[in-house]
This record gives C-alpha cells, sequence and structure tokens, in this order.
C-alpha cells in the first residue's frame, strides 16, 4: 500500500526532515510510526498524503508513484486517504453529521447515500446519537471519534493518524487503538505515528522508528 | 463506488452550493445588505443617468419631428393686417399649416398655465402681439430649405421677429450625447469599484472561513469545489446589488414623476418619464451578477491559491 525507496525530505530552510527512508507496509497491514518529537513522524506522513514533496528517492501509495503526481490530481489522492489528527480538525460551525458527510460531499455522492453512510460510520464509532450536536458539545474523545468516523466515511483504503490520542487520558486512547483495529481487520490499512511508548508496546503491530530523519528500526510483530 | 448520473449530480451539486451561499448571506443579513446597497448604489448612478439622458433624447426627437416656425408681427398690426397675412401664407406651398394667435388667446393661455395670473390683471393693455404659428410641409424639414423660408418671411414688413427652434435643439443633443458619453466612462469606473468590493468581501470570506478551506484541502476537495461557494457569494451581491439599485433608480423617478408631468403639461405635451423597462432591468441584473461572479473570481484566484494545509 506505501513504499518508501530512499526517500528523503529537505525543507527549504535547511532542515533535513528525514532521510534514506525506505519501507513497504503491505496492503491490510497496520504499523505505528514512533521516535522523539521533530524525529520526522509528521514529516513522513505529510509526504504520503501529498502535503509535502519529497526531495529525493521515490514513493509509491497504491502502486501511484507519488513523486510524479500533478496537482490537480492530488484531491483524488487524498480520497484514498483517511487522516486523523492530534487536535482533531472539526468545523465547528457544523454538526457532527456535517462533519462526518463532508468527504462525502466532496466526491459528489447523492443525498440519500451520504445520510445512509454518514449513519453507518457514526454507528462504528458508537456516536450514533449525537449527529445533531455540534462538535463544541463534545468531550475530546468523543470529538476524535467523530474525526475517525469523518476518515472512513468514504470507506478509503488506508487512514493515517498523526498522534490521534495525544490530547486523551490513556483509557480513552486504548478506546481509539481499539476502532483503529476494529478497522484494520476489516481490510484497512493503518499507520498510526504516537509516541505513546507505553501504549503502543502492548500492541502487536510493526514499529517503524525514527531518529533525527532516519529509520533506526523496524520492528515487525506478528507481521507476515 | 462511482456515483450514479454524474451530470444530474453535477447540476443538484451547483443548485445546492447556490442555496448554500445564499443561506449564508441571509444568516448575517446586515453584512449582506451593507454591501448590497454599496454595489447597489454604485450600479444606480450610472443606470440612473443612462435612463435621464435617454429620456432626455427622447424629447428632443420629440421636437425635432414637429419644428415649427413662430413669426411674431409688430405691435402696430391690426387683426385686418394679420388675417390677410395669414391668407397671402396659407397659398405657400412650403406651409403645410399655420394658426393665427390673437394677443387676447395668448393671454389667456398664458394666465391659465402660467400662475401669474394676478400679475398679468395689473397690466393696462395686452402687451402681446400677433403671432403666427407656421407648421412648414414635409419637404421642407431640412435646416437648409427652413433657413430659406425664413428668409422668405423676414421679407415682410408685418413681421418684427420669425425664429425656428431647431439650433438650440441640435445643440441640446450634442450636450445629451455627450453627457451620454462620459455615463459610459463613468459606468467603467462604478463598475471597477464593484468589482473592488465584492472582491474585498470575498477576500474577507475566504480569510474567515480558512480553516474550512484547509481542511476540505485536506480530506480531498478540489479547487473547483472550494472555489464554487465563494463565486457563488459573488454571484448574489451582484443580484442583491442589482436589485438594490434598480429600487433606487425606480425611487428616484418616481420622485421625479409628477413635476415632469406638470412641467410636460406647461409646454402641452403629454411627455411622461420613462422607468427601466424589462430589458434594461434584465441587463442591470446581468452586469450585477457578471460584475459581482467577476470580483469574486479575481480574489478566489488571489487569495486560494495561498491557502495550503499544512
Amino acid at each position: 500500500m506505501i513504499r518508501f525507496d530512499n526517500v528523503c525530505k529537505r525543507y527549504p530552510e535547511g532542515k533535513e526532515a528525514l532521510q534514506g527512508i525506505s519501507f513497504h507496509l503491505h496492503s491490510g497491514a497496520m504499523a505505528f510510526l514512533t521516535g522523539h518529537s521533530g524525529a520526522g513522524k509528521s514529516t513522513l506522513l505529510k509526504l504520503v498524503a501529498l502535503l509535502e514533496r519529497s526531495t529525493r528517492g521515490q514513493l509509491f501509495l497504491d502502486g501511484e508513484n507519488l513523486s510524479r503526481t500533478p496537482k490537480r490530481r492530488i484531491p483524488y489522492i487524498r480520497r484514498k486517504i483517511g487522516m486523523i489528527f492530534q487536535n482533531y480538525r472539526l468545523l465547528f460551525d457544523r454538526t457532527v453529521f456535517d462533519n462526518v458527510a463532508l468527504p462525502l460531499v466532496i466526491a459528489g455522492y447523492r443525498h440519500q447515500d451520504i445520510g445512509r453512510r454518514v449513519r453507518a460510520a457514526l454507528d462504528k464509532v458508537g456516536l450514533l446519537d449525537r449527529e445533531r450536536a455540534f462538535p463544541i458539545m463534545l468531550s475530546g474523545g468523543e470529538q476524535q471519534r467523530v474525526g475517525i468516523a469523518r476518515a472512513v466515511v468514504n470507506k478509503p483504503p488506508l487512514l493515517l493518524a498523526d498522534e490521534p490520542t495525544g490530547n486523551l487520558d490513556p483509557e480513552l486512547s486504548s478506546d481509539i487503538m481499539q476502532l483503529f483495529e476494529h478497522f484494520n481487520q476489516v481490510g484497512v490499512t493503518v499507520l498510526i505515528a504516537s509516541h505513546d511508548l507505553d501504549l503502543i508496546s502492548t500492541m502487536p503491530y510493526t514499529q517503524i522508528i525514527l531518529q533525527q530523519g532516519r529509520m533506526v528500526r523496524s520492528r515487525a510483530h506478528n507481521s507476515p | 463506488m462511482k456515483p450514479a448520473q454524474p451530470l444530474r449530480n453535477y447540476f443538484v451539486r451547483h443548485v445546492q452550493v447556490a442555496l448554500n451561499s445564499l443561506g449564508r448571506l441571509y444568516r448575517s443579513p446586515l453584512a449582506s445588505l451593507m454591501t448590497a446597497a454599496v454595489i447597489g448604489i454604485a450600479l444606480a448612478l450610472p443606470s440612473g443617468l443612462y435612463l435621464l439622458t435617454g429620456n432626455l433624447q427622447r424629447l428632443s426627437t420629440q421636437w425635432d419631428g414637429s419644428a415649427s416656425f413662430s413669426v411674431f408681427l409688430h405691435k402696430t398690426v391690426s387683426l385686418q393686417q394679420a388675417r390677410a397675412l395669414q391668407n397671402r401664407l396659407q397659398q405657400w406651398p412650403e406651409i403645410d399649416s399655420l394658426q393665427l394667435i390673437t394677443p387676447d388667446q395668448a393671454l389667456s393661455e398664458f394666465r391659465e398655465l402660467s400662475g401669474f395670473g394676478e400679475a398679468l390683471d395689473a397690466l393696462d393693455d395686452n402687451p402681446l402681439p400677433f403671432v403666427i404659428t407656421i407648421k412648414p410641409a414635409r419637404t421642407q424639414a431640412d435646416a437648409e430649405s427652413a433657413a430659406l423660408l425664413l428668409d422668405k418671411l423676414r421679407t415682410f414688413p408685418e413681421v418684427e421677429l420669425a425664429q425656428l427652434d431647431l439650433q438650440w435643439v441640435k445643440r441640446f443633443n450634442a450636450i445629451v450625447d455627450i453627457v451620454r458619453r462620459s455615463i459610459w466612462v463613468m459606468a467603467a469606473l462604478l463598475g471597477l469599484a464593484v468589482l473592488l468590493i465584492t472582491g474585498n468581501t470575498i477576500r474577507l470570506e475566504i480569510q474567515n472561513r480558512r480553516d474550512e478551506i484547509e481542511i476540505t484541502k485536506l480530506i480531498g476537495a478540489t479547487n473547483g469545489f472550494i472555489r464554487r461557494p465563494f463565486l457563488y457569494s459573488g454571484f448574489w451581491y451582484g443580484i442583491m446589488g442589482a436589485v438594490v439599485a434598480g429600487l433606487l433608480v425606480e425611487l428616484a423617478f418616481l420622485q421625479l414623476h409628477s413635476p415632469v408631468r406638470q412641467l410636460a403639461g406647461l409646454y402641452q405635451s403629454g411627455f411622461s418619464l420613462q422607468t427601466l423597462s424589462l430589458t434594461e432591468s434584465l441587463a442591470l441584473l446581468a452586469a450585477g451578477a457578471s460584475l459581482g461572479l467577476l470580483g469574486a473570481w479575481l480574489a478566489v484566484g488571489r487569495h486560494l491559491a495561498g491557502i495550503e494545509p499544512a
């Protein structure tokens, strides 16, 4: 699903954010991306979502070479990716329903399909009864679950999460992780950037460990 | 996975976005109305002036077609002499019809229409002379033969003054023409103002919705999708501005209507002001809508590109 081939990223200010990254995340796999703050976790995710472009090397998403993707194709690539953020990035002037419906509206789904799919997504994250609420009325954990529902509503083959539990207490964090496991079990590829090592170490998934922009280790758990 | 009936869907989505943009304007009525009012005033000025000069031109063409000569006789001329002159002139082929106005007739008419009745009562005798008004034959409508006819009329000893009021009609037309041309310059400048007003309003709207734009870009919105609601906002601002402009012009002309009727009455003319016709109203709407759309387009092109999610 994701393949990095000696990828480097240097920011215009001259900082080498990533150097010589190579790994392959198979379709249907789940992996954690760990490392200290500033190790390059976010940059790596941004390269996959085409928020940044690599300066050297090649990376592939679903067989497509992202180093050569023209600008106008970027939106369509992003529709294959469900993105989840540390600060949730919800629209506070819209209801939970409208927030979750946004990817479907963007992709041009029909009205009837939107209602059905949004409710299915909200049901999966356990927020079916809050569809009329506004995000501000929800707790942090609930807001993140709205974010996850929005990420999965159009059934993307890949989920990218950047510190999804960074603002949550341990109990809520493990709930959220279970949600990701659930989506992985139905075939979605999941890549989660997190420095919550206590939580990650309890889970049997591949860890890609970054240190100052370099991949130091890839620890495999249970991987085929 | 692919949505069915893409074309119909595309149309439905456009209608949805258009209505959403309208709803957004409706939810902040005061701000929207103020923007619409500013655009309206900018559009009302040239359209009002355009209408006014159109009316003036209509007025002057009415005069043009019915150019008539006024022949004022000397005060000493008697009724018999005046009638004799009238009979002689009647034989001329250059003349279509003519009418003798006696001093008494003229005075009573003047008394009736001018409102100086009491002042006229103070006069010892009637100061007005005999006047013969002449309508030239159709063949004499051009300026050259009119001048010839005038010269011929002036040779009579009874005639004190013979004049044709065509010269000032020409001058008047030339002035109206200049004003009309300058309206286009003014319309261009005010059109530019409308562009800037909508552009600036849309720019502020883009800034206010920066988060939303970033988030929608993050989850795969195309530039077209993001641009659309702003373009519709500009479109609606333009339409609303045009409606305001139309109302302002109608109101102003309503104020002028009865004084103009009175003035026209004094000249025994059935002239009345013409306000915006259906075509002109539609043209105003189209102008407003396209200026609003263009202003939004410029603002969106300049400011959306700078917003990229990070």
